[in-house]
């Protein structure tokens, strides 16, 4: 299935998503990296709220390049950093923030997958290192929130049209393509380990 | 003539080009990956891959947003009285704002960043000096997300070439999907623990159509990359025939005692660049000669 969805997505357009399915964004999206995830959920300890609501919208793992012409920041390349390295955090920033959708590459721990499940996520991959590819479904930048952690680390506030393809690769009812290629891999590594005379 | 002033002109031009063009031997193995393909999904990933490489050429824009840290590898005539290390810096200070590059370089503890890509040891150079005239610069814009995927093991000769190739297969295991696959491994055996680690990266450096010289190592770049490419982790690690782009493999003597054997993950974006500056001021860049 092929779906074109628009931030905030609602619970119910998120559940009827399956892994292999094509979205395509439209609305806002925020960046957020490690420093987004570490401060967000810092703060809501405290009883703070960080400064967008992340609910319902897409969530971007994402360090872009940014140039600011004049007044206005421009984006220059956008694509997807490594999601699991927020693999601690995660299933913590759904539960509090409740995003929608998040987008990234590589895919995410068991934990983010129940988490998702729970509170009506899904992870979106789209192609890492093609920034340039990324860069163009977005049309506009916002602007931006914590640019003190760094131009990486910052929450963008972008205006996305028509961004995509993204595959649904892990859904809201605990299937995950990345679970899926794991398990053939495990059933490749005799036939490999023959190849190299280790078995 | 070359001046520090020249030579800063010649790094800002070799990060430009080397962020924004891959070199021909890796567009041709991810062409010939999108050729063997036969599964949607990474076919859909390998078109994105080779449509935002032309759209990165023709618009000069960094292909990847992570520009990586700056590694340089400079090689000098003897007896040059020119401070390169200070003309590099100045370059990454400018290529950053120009270019751009993304300002990665942060404090390690702190993390800090100065919003410049340069601080203590970075750039980070490693010089060697020969016999010829002209000065030849090589950097590596590499992400973090392969980088970090990389690891040293220090084996016992009892373990042998064995318990090397079975190391370097565990290592493409534990990096999975992360490391932006279809990755090229660049690996270092002998040594020592850093030279180890230094030979891994610096085989990176090396075209993945070209084999070591040493028949015996060339053949175990091959042995490798067709067992690896059995995996099936394939484009993204979405699935797929092609894991590996490559294998090359660099290794040094080492202790009776030791053997050492680093792997260094890189992403499919494997950017890398060189520039000779010949005595005439002449320049050359050998990496992005079409």
């Amino acid at each position: 299935m092929q779906a074109r969805l628009k931030t905030p997505i609602k619970e119910e357009d998120v559940r009827k998503l399956n892994v292999r399915d094509i979205v395509y964004l439209d609305g806002i999206i925020y960046t957020g990296r490690d420093e987004v995830h570490i401060h967000a959920l810092e703060q809501a300890e405290h009883g703070e709220k960080p400064p967008v609501d992340f609910k319902g919208m897409a969530l971007y793992h994402c360090g872009p390049i940014m140039k600011k012409v004049g007044e206005e920041w421009k984006l220059v390349a956008a694509g997807p950093t490594t999601s699991s390295r927020m693999n601690s955090l995660e299933p913590k920033f759904i539960e509090k923030f409740r995003p929608s959708a998040i987008i990234g590459k590589g895919g995410m721990s068991q934990p983010t997958i129940d988490a998702m499940s729970k509170f009506g996520a899904v992870y979106l991959a789209i192609t890492g290192g093609a920034a340039v590819l990324a860069a163009k479904g977005i049309t506009k930048v916002h602007g931006v929130h914590w640019f003190e952690f760094g131009m990486p680390e910052a929450i963008w506030v972008l205006e996305a049209n028509n961004f995509g393809p993204l595959i649904v690769a892990i859904d809201s009812k605990g299937k995950s393509m990345f679970a899926d290629i794991d398990s053939k891999v495990k059933g490749n590594i005799d036939k490999a380990k023959k190849m190299l005379k280790l078995a | 003539m070359i001046s520090e002033n020249m030579l800063k002109d010649v790094v800002v031009e070799l990060l430009r080009k080397t962020v924004t063009v891959m070199p021909a031997d890796v567009v041709n193995e991810l062409k010939a990956a999108m050729q063997r393909e036969t599964e949607d999904v990474p076919k859909m990933q390998l078109k994105a891959i080779l449509d935002n490489l032309d759209l990165a050429e023709k618009t000069i824009t960094p292909l990847c947003q992570d520009t990586g840290v700056t590694i340089f590898y400079v090689t000098l005539p003897r007896c040059l009285d020119l401070d390169v290390g200070k003309a590099i810096t100045e370059g990454v200070r400018i290529a950053t704002k120009e270019v751009p590059l993304r300002p990665n370089a942060v404090h390690p503890i702190t993390r800090k960043n100065p919003g410049d890509n340069v601080g203590k040891g970075m750039p980070w150079v490693n010089y060697k000096v020969w016999d010829k005239d002209y000065i030849e610069i090589t950097v590596m814009t590499k992400g973090a997300g392969s980088e970090n995927m990389s690891q040293i093991a220090m084996l016992t000769p009892s373990q042998g070439i064995k318990g090397a190739k079975e190391f370097i297969l565990n290592t493409v295991l534990r990096a999975g999907s992360n490391p932006c696959p279809p990755t090229i491994l660049g690996v270092g055996i002998g040594g020592s623990s850093d030279i180890a680690a230094k030979l891994s990266k610096e085989a990176l450096l090396r075209p993945i159509d070209k084999r070591n010289e040493d028949p015996e190592i060339a053949a175990l770049e091959t042995e490798l990359k067709n067992a690896l490419n059995e995996l099936g982790i394939g484009v993204m690690g979405l699935g797929g025939k092609t894991t590996v782009l490559g294998v090359n493999i660099e290794y040094a003597y080492c202790h009776t005692a030791s053997m050492p054997v680093a792997v260094n993950v890189q992403c499919w974006a494997a950017r890398r660049g060189t520039a000779q500056i010949f005595p005439d001021g002449k320049v050359k860049y050998p990496t992005h000669e079409r």
